[in-house]
């Protein structure tokens, strides 16, 4: 951990301080049309939670968990002979994360699954923008790896824009294919028979899970100061969807595994709504409305109110508030009865409220922040999040993004 | 009372997206600050990555809706 954190700290010095250097000059006659480095981001984060509804142990027990999760963001631009600009990215991030209920799948082990693991996750996208014929496209490619998963998502993008670029419709697809390895609760590996101990064939081998995302939005200008977003997505699940290292236990005193559907459906549809009111504050409003196949109902509504101090500096308070309800398959700790197809007792899945709230400050200016000329932007934010059925988290984020 | 909210909500959006005005480029000083992009700031990442881990419900913010990692 103390590794990666330095590794880190190094790695994101030497791309800042590389910056601090003046450029050399191009004079040749052609220079806007190669390829060149546009921007850099940093987002670096610390994420802590605990609670008592572990998932792995069935409902009770120790949620703690950490995340230290940093990624860096080349984009490159690039404009073409027919005047179309092109953009492409290329994004690394590196999880570490610590999870004490994971621990708990194998207790007998010194450290199983996952109890501390690192998470990669590179991307590669490109998009193009043609001002003429009021379009743009893009597509893109990534993986995660981590212990026991392994991801590959793929994208398309298409929007088009009105004339005077007050209205843009869009539609992306996403698709993930993923592959788990199944890890059974150490107890749960075997069974006891009268020859003696037999292997339980289904804890063994690989899972999949596939998801098709398709998200549609509209961007309209109301007016010079008012803007909104709507945002459909359609979302369809398939494969292993439980998690086969989450005990439920029944109210018979005896477990096993969590079982839930192999596929699920899921419909979000949101509403941004940014309002600049004076010149000092600007409203930035979201709201959205969730259900699946699951039974899961959700509303969240989203206010940030960013401050504008100066020009160049802005302090934004948020609020963020959330309901859902329970999915039809979720019931606590020795509460499912065996003769139930599909059971949890994972309180991600549970009737819950929740509540999060925090503090987002930003500092921009072309001339350079702390004597780096091309460090434009610095955006700290800290965030506590706190649910109904007791679990609390923090989060700390930082983005420095050089141009 | 849910009913009303919806009723309030949607009729206000009605009425302001009826009564778009044509804004020139010139005109767009307040919204094309930074902070009036109509979707999540860069570090909102990492938050909205944890809440899909810790919410039944996701998706409709430009983010992830499920998928890509092993939870949710």
């Amino acid at each position: 951990m103390r590794k990666l954190f330095l590794g880190a700290t190094a790695y994101f010095l030497t791309i800042v301080c590389s910056f601090a250097q003046s450029p050399a000059q191009d004079t040749t006659a052609y220079q806007s049309r190669k390829l060149k480095l546009d921007q850099i981001d940093l987002v670096s984060s610390y994420y802590k939670q605990d609670g008592n509804n572990s998932a792995v142990l069935g409902g009770i027990g120790t949620e703690m968990l950490t995340d230290f999760a940093n990624t860096i963001t080349l984009s490159f631009l690039k404009t073409d002979s027919r005047n179309r600009q092109h953009t492409f990215g290329l994004d690394m991030g590196i999880d570490h994360y610590t999870s004490a209920s994971s621990d708990s799948i194998d207790p007998a082990t010194v450290s199983s699954a996952s109890y501390s693991d690192n998470r990669y996750y590179p991307t590669l996208s490109w998009g193009m923008r043609d001002e003429a014929r009021k379009y743009a496209v893009g597509a893109g490619a990534s993986i995660s790896t981590e212990y026991d998963y392994f991801s590959r998502g793929a994208f398309v993008s298409i929007s088009k824009f009105s004339e005077d670029k007050n209205r843009e419709l869009g539609l992306k697809l996403h698709v993930f294919l993923d592959t788990w390895t199944v890890i059974y609760p150490v107890e749960l590996r075997g069974f006891d028979t009268p020859a003696g101990r037999v292997e339980n064939p289904d804890a063994h081998g690989k899972k999949p899970r596939n998801s098709y995302n398709a998200s549609l939005s509209w961007l309209q200008v109301v007016n010079k100061r008012f803007q909104v977003a709507f945002l459909a997505d359609v979302v369809y699940q398939s494969g292993q969807l439980g998690t086969l290292y989450q005990r439920v236990y029944f109210t018979d005193g005896t477990h096993s595994v969590e079982r839930l559907p192999d596929s699920r459906f899921k419909l979000p549809l949101g509403i941004r709504a940014n309002y600049f009111l004076g010149d000092k504050f600007i409203f930035r409003g979201y709201y959205r409305f969730y259900t699946d196949d699951w039974g899961i109902t959700a509303n969240t509504f989203d206010l940030e109110i960013p401050y504008k101090v100066t020009p160049f500096v802005s302090i934004s308070p948020f609020y963020r508030f959330s309901t859902q309800t329970a999915s039809d398959y979720f019931a606590p700790y020795r509460q499912h009865q065996k003769t139930e197809e599909f059971y949890t007792s994972d309180y991600d899945l549970s009737d819950f409220t929740s509540h999060f709230g925090g503090v987002n400050l930003r500092f921009n200016s072309a001339n350079g922040i702390l004597g780096i000329r091309k460090l434009n932007t610095v955006e700290l934010r800290y965030g506590h999040y706190n649910r109904s059925t007791g679990l609390n988290a923090n989060i700390i984020t930082l983005v420095a993004s050089l141009k | 009372m849910k009913k009303v909210l919806y009723k309030l909500i949607s009729g206000s959006f009605a009425i302001s997206l009826l009564s778009c005005q044509p804004v020139k480029e010139y005109q767009k000083m307040y919204l094309n600050d930074a902070e009036m992009t109509l979707s999540a700031r860069k570090t909102q990442q990492s938050e909205m990555n944890f809440m899909l881990y810790r919410e039944g419900a996701s998706g409709a913010n430009g983010g992830k809706t499920g998928g890509g990692c092993g939870c949710n």
